[in-house]
């Protein structure tokens, strides 16, 4: 077990760079995930961790060493794949003890070793079968069971549950944090799953074309967005173009031609100083970011602004509202009372100023 | 209908021309009768046992076998090493050397047999049996080349990658991982090696030293006096092994394969 550490690790194919200069710290016993869409470089930075890709620059710790130049086979790292990769000419138990055959193990110790892993991933009677002979979940659970066996320091993974189908992954999900609970291993998980990252993290790493745009826990990385593609990344929100009218010790106040002015606290604009919030000054443009769920429908009337219902996607318990002020949409999830409201309804609305952040205006777009 | 039944009709014209030979040889390899010739006179395994009394063809089957065996182990060696690093590994040059590899398919094997015959003239090498192990491995290595690349592209590198993080150093991880995944391809391989030698006549001509016979030179050497009916019993003999060993060979990957994967 042991912390990790990226120092301004850059990493370029030719051409093409996959990462730009990332710096963060992966807590010993921690779960942390990389979350980012397609192609934004998680694999790439999974990979350089583990060793089967070096970067072009900067450095890698795990623990207080740095291990830049150490092979792959020397970083005692547990790696799980997407697809497996368990070696098919040998049985889950040999695919088990493989690790362990490069350790100073006495055999007596290793078939404990191998039993006991199996035990951790439930699956105490297949030693003997081939991996063909098992199924996509138990394959992985082997896989998870294979990595951990050799007392990894780090453990690596790499959307380990997306080949699995939803059932299937939602219990492995629950089922690999308990296990990555109980043994406390320093986990780095990829995905691009938000749910999965927000169920199962103790931090995310929000990733986009080869930038880290936030790192924060799961709420603050929900609640609280760094940049807008974070707000727009996870879960629905609404951005709106705003001015900023001054600020305070404690408040930013932005003005949109929506809901007019409107003070957002600045511990919110400010998160943990990855937030660019911070650096908004008066006069400067900005973004005005609300939660669906947080912008709240009620009766026409009132001083409140008046939408109009587009569309409703109606969700059981709730309902999904496309709303229409002048030319501005906008989208809110609401709990149904009575009954949802209905297209083409004109509806009031009302924010809740503490559930607002304040965004500088997204360049990277 | 009528273009297709025409097209089956000569289909297996072709086939029957193709084969016809090769079935009169089986055929008259068991002809009791001195004059090798159709009809068939009587069964008799007299052929044989001639054949196995006669001491230069029992010395050219050797020469044959041990000529296979050679080029099949260096030429299936350098094969899969040179297949390991056209698909594994990024280098300059790469497109160049695959075709470089290949080429000797594509050259006439008059001009590669003449050409490597200058060359050792040029070292001032005499022509050997070693010249004709290194003949054939040239002659043999793209065929390995290519069923090797093919089966090694399939194996997916994650395999190779979950053995290293293990703590497989890249040796450990050919001999454990890679290399039993690709066994089938390099038994494939090594096969085609040894039929590729053990049929060769073009460029065992012109490489052999004097004195030297592999099984075909020697049935060439022995057509030129007259049509002995040996010759048609030693065909047989060459038949079962360029048909039988492959056979062999699927049943071994066959057994294998129900066994594990
Ligand atoms: N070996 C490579 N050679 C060239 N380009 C590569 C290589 N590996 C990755 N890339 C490129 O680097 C970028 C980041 O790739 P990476 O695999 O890290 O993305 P990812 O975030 O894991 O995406 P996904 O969610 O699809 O797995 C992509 O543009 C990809 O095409
Ligand atoms: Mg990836």
């Amino acid at each position: 077990m042991a912390r990790v550490e990226l120092v301004n690790i850059r990493k370029s194919f030719g051409a093409l760079k996959a990462v730009h200069g990332a710096d963060a710290v992966f807590e010993e016993g921690s779960f942390t995930t990389l979350l980012g869409p397609s192609g934004c470089g998680k694999t790439t930075i999974l990979r350089m961790i583990s060793g089967l890709e070096s970067p072009t620059s900067g450095d890698i710790f795990i623990g207080e060493r740095r291990i830049n130049d150490v092979p792959v086979h020397k970083r005692n790292l547990g790696l799980v794949f997407q697809n497996y990769a368990l070696f098919p000419h040998r049985t889950i138990g040999e695919n088990i003890a493989f690790g362990l055959k490069y350790r100073n193990i006495s055999p007596s110790d290793m078939a404990q070793k191998v039993k006991d892993a199996l035990d951790i991933v439930r699956l105490p009677k297949v030693q003997d079968r081939y991996p063909s002979q098992l199924s996509g979940g138990q394959q992985q659970r082997i896989a998870l069971a294979r990595a951990i066996v050799i007392e990894p320091d780090v453990l690596l993974l790499d959307e380990p549950l997306s080949a699995l189908d939803a059932n299937l992954r939602e219990d492995m999900r629950v089922e690999l944090k308990a296990i990555q609970d109980r043994i406390g291993v320093t986990s780095i998980f990829v995905t691009h799953d938000q749910s999965e990252a927000l169920a199962m993290s103790d931090k995310i790493i929000v990733m986009s074309a080869g930038r880290i745009e936030q790192i924060g826990t799961p709420e603050e990385v929900y609640n609280t967005p760094a940049t807008a593609f974070v707000a727009g990344f996870l879960g629905a929100s609404n951005m709106l173009p705003a001015r900023v009218l001054g600020r305070d010790a404690s408040h930013i106040l932005l003005e949109t031609p929506e809901f007019g002015q409107t003070a957002v606290a600045l511990a919110r604009a400010a998160a943990l100083g990855t937030n660019r919030g911070a650096t908004l000054s008066t006069g400067d443009k900005a973004l005005l970011m609300i939660r669906a769920e947080k912008l709240t429908l009620g009766p026409a009337g009132g001083d409140a602004p008046q939408a109009v219902v587009e569309n409703v996607d109606y969700q059981g318990q709730l309902a999904r509202y496309f709303l229409r002020i002048g030319e501005t949409r906008l989208q809110a999830i609401n709990m149904i009372d009575a009954a949802p409201f209905l297209a083409g309804q004109t509806v009031s609305l009302t924010l809740n100023p503490n559930a607002c952040s304040a965004l500088p205006e997204d360049t990277s777009a | 209908m009528r273009v297709w039944s025409l097209l089956k009709f000569y289909t297996v014209l072709v086939y029957a021309f193709m084969f016809a030979p090769i079935l009169v040889v089986l055929a008259l390899a068991f002809n009791a009768s001195q004059f090798g010739g159709f009809p068939i006179e009587g069964l008799s395994l007299r052929w044989f046992y001639k054949l196995a009394e006669n001491e230069a063809i029992i010395r050219a089957m050797r020469t044959s076998l041990a000529l296979g065996a050679l080029t099949a182990l260096i030429a299936t060696t350098l094969g899969v090493l040179a297949s390991l690093a056209l698909v594994r590994y990024q280098f300059p040059g790469k497109a160049f050397i695959t075709t470089f590899l290949i080429s000797p398919v594509l050259v006439p094997e008059t001009v590669l047999a003449v050409g490597l015959l200058i060359f050792l003239r040029w070292l001032h090498m005499p022509r050997s049996f070693a010249l004709l192990v290194i003949g054939h491995s040239i002659i043999a290595l793209p065929f390995i080349v290519l069923v090797v690349q093919a089966r090694l592209v399939g194996i997916r590198k994650d395999y190779e990658e979950a053995a290293r993080s293990l703590g497989a150093s890249p040796f450990q991880t050919f001999r454990e991982v890679t290399l039993p995944l690709l066994l089938p391809a390099v038994f494939a391989g090594a096969l085609f090696a040894f039929t590729i030698s053990f049929d060769n006549i073009t460029a065992t001509i012109f490489w052999r030293p004097s004195g030297l016979e592999t099984v075909p030179t020697q049935i060439f050497g022995m057509l030129r006096n007259s049509v002995s009916p040996e010759i048609n019993a030693l065909g047989f003999v060459m038949i079962c092994i360029t048909v039988g060993l492959p056979l062999l060979a699927g049943a071994v990957a066959r057994y294998f394969s129900r066994k594990k994967i």
